[in-house]
């Protein structure tokens, strides 16, 4: 029984991977920030999660549960209640975008889209804060904060590869 | 005329990313698209219904993101423990060298003080200096690039107030920048966005002190040019704004590449417990 119980733990934990991963990021905060010649650094590991998963399996990651960890963002971070659903939301439909016209996909090539993604998504942001709410955002942290996450896309998306292959065995399996 | 076919595939597949639900999603993104510019264009109200649905849903979320935070709290807090631990012969070293004469001080200090209400009494000074505080606890502690800010367990119902200043020991840490019936947001000094009116002395000179969004040094700003201004001065809060309590040591002045700095007294990676005014 214990067997089956611990395979069944197993198999919920990969399957609701992406989101489990994507809470826990938006309620805690998390942004891996970290100091460079004085100067705090940090990449949006949000942003790589909702790009991956919605390119390679979108039904693990519900519309609407984006929606919703979009608001958290938003009180947790103390954002205007709303933009950060915008912008996962935006990051969805170019994903998808780029799901429906991929034939074969390959790493390289969604890295490339991924970095103009998030340059229209991190250009959306800045101009709604600055714009519509007046709050001042420095611009050149958000591009490197931008650039930095499309830097590390790739490491990430390994990882994330490794999870996928594990739960379509899983699948497969059933 | 027929049309070119690669770009009718080009808005079939935009049609489709918009407006397309996909397996097991309940909604299209263009819908929640719409909802969220709905959710967005309500931050047009800042009092009202909204604000009180708003102040809940907030302080349901912080309570949230304080318990699925707590292991990573545990690990954070372990970790600087570890480091108190590494400098503790360091500090230990330092200390033996220091001569205290704590009596002495404490006799000085009781004398400066019966002074200051003295001469305050004479030019009829309103003492806005409050020794009222609330103690809290930091349920969340939100420090990235773009905001320096911590959620404490104390709201509206507590007495808390906004822009009031908030202390650790008694040191400066920040102000409330917004409160809901249970929790409060605090933004720290070390926030792009803070602003404080300071005197720095022993030359009583006004300054803006405005954070770097690093945790150690803040900058000062709207310093006259021929002011006397020499490290190891001590800055502390004005009470010009007639809001924060004036006299709260905030930190000691640092030349850096020609800038004045402001070495912050409280280590912002380590707040626990502190201190609302009233």
């Amino acid at each position: 029984m214990s067997t089956s119980f611990g395979k069944k733990l197993y198999k919920n934990a990969i399957h609701s991977f992406p989101l489990i991963i994507l809470f826990l990021l938006v309620l805690t905060g998390f942004d891996l920030s970290f100091y460079f010649y004085d100067t705090n650094f940090s990449f949006n590991f949000i942003y790589i999660v909702i790009f991956y998963w919605i390119l390679k399996k979108p039904e693990r990651l519900g519309y609407g549960l984006i929606f919703l960890a979009g608001i958290i963002h938003d009180v947790v971070q103390n954002f205007p209640i709303g933009i950060s659903s915008i912008n996962f939301l935006l990051l969805c439909v170019i994903a998808t975008f780029i799901r429906t016209r991929t034939l074969l996909p390959k790493l390289s090539y969604d890295w490339v889209l991924f970095f103009i993604a998030i340059i229209i998504i991190s250009s959306i942001n800045y101009n709604i804060l600055t714009l519509v709410f007046e709050r001042p955002i420095q611009y050149g942290t958000l591009m490197a904060t931008s650039f930095i996450t499309f830097l590390v896309y790739p490491i990430f998306s390994k990882i994330f590869n490794r999870v996928y292959i594990m739960d379509l065995r899983q699948e497969n399996a059933e | 005329m027929a049309s070119d076919p690669g770009r009718d595939d080009f808005i079939i597949a935009i049609r489709s990313a918009f407006l397309k639900k996909g397996t097991r999603q309940n909604f299209s993104l263009f819908t929640l698209l719409i909802v969220s510019i709905l959710v967005l264009s309500l931050e047009y109200f800042k009092s009202g219904p909204v604000e009180k649905f708003r102040a809940i849903t907030k302080d349901v979320i912080f309570k949230g993101s304080f318990f699925v935070s707590v292991p990573f709290v545990y690990i954070k807090d372990n970790y600087y423990t570890f480091q108190d631990h590494l400098k503790m012969y360091d500090e230990y070293k330092n200390l033996k060298v220091k001569n205290f004469d704590i009596e002495s001080l404490n006799n000085q200090l009781e004398f400066y003080r019966s002074e200051n209400i003295r001469l305050q009494k004479l030019i009829d000074e309103r003492n806005i200096y409050s020794n009222d505080y609330l103690v809290s606890k930091v349920l969340l502690d939100q420090q990235s690039p773009f905001l320096k800010s911590v959620i404490i367990n104390k709201g509206y119902q507590h007495g808390v107030k906004l822009g009031v200043a908030v202390k650790e020991k008694s040191y400066y840490v920040g102000k409330i920048i917004n409160v809901n019936y249970l929790t409060s947001r605090i933004l720290l000094a070390t926030d792009l966005n803070s602003k404080i009116p300071v005197i720095v002395e022993p030359s009583s000179v006004n300054a803006i002190l405005s954070g770097t969004g690093g945790n150690i040094y803040g900058e000062l700003e709207f310093l006259p040019k021929l002011a006397e201004v020499n490290d190891g001065d001590i800055v502390y809060t004005s009470g010009v704004d007639g809001i924060i309590s004036p006299a709260i040591p905030i930190g000691r002045i640092e030349t850096k590449q020609d800038k004045k700095l402001v070495k912050f007294f409280v280590d912002y990676n380590q707040l626990k417990f502190i201190q609302v005014n009233n």
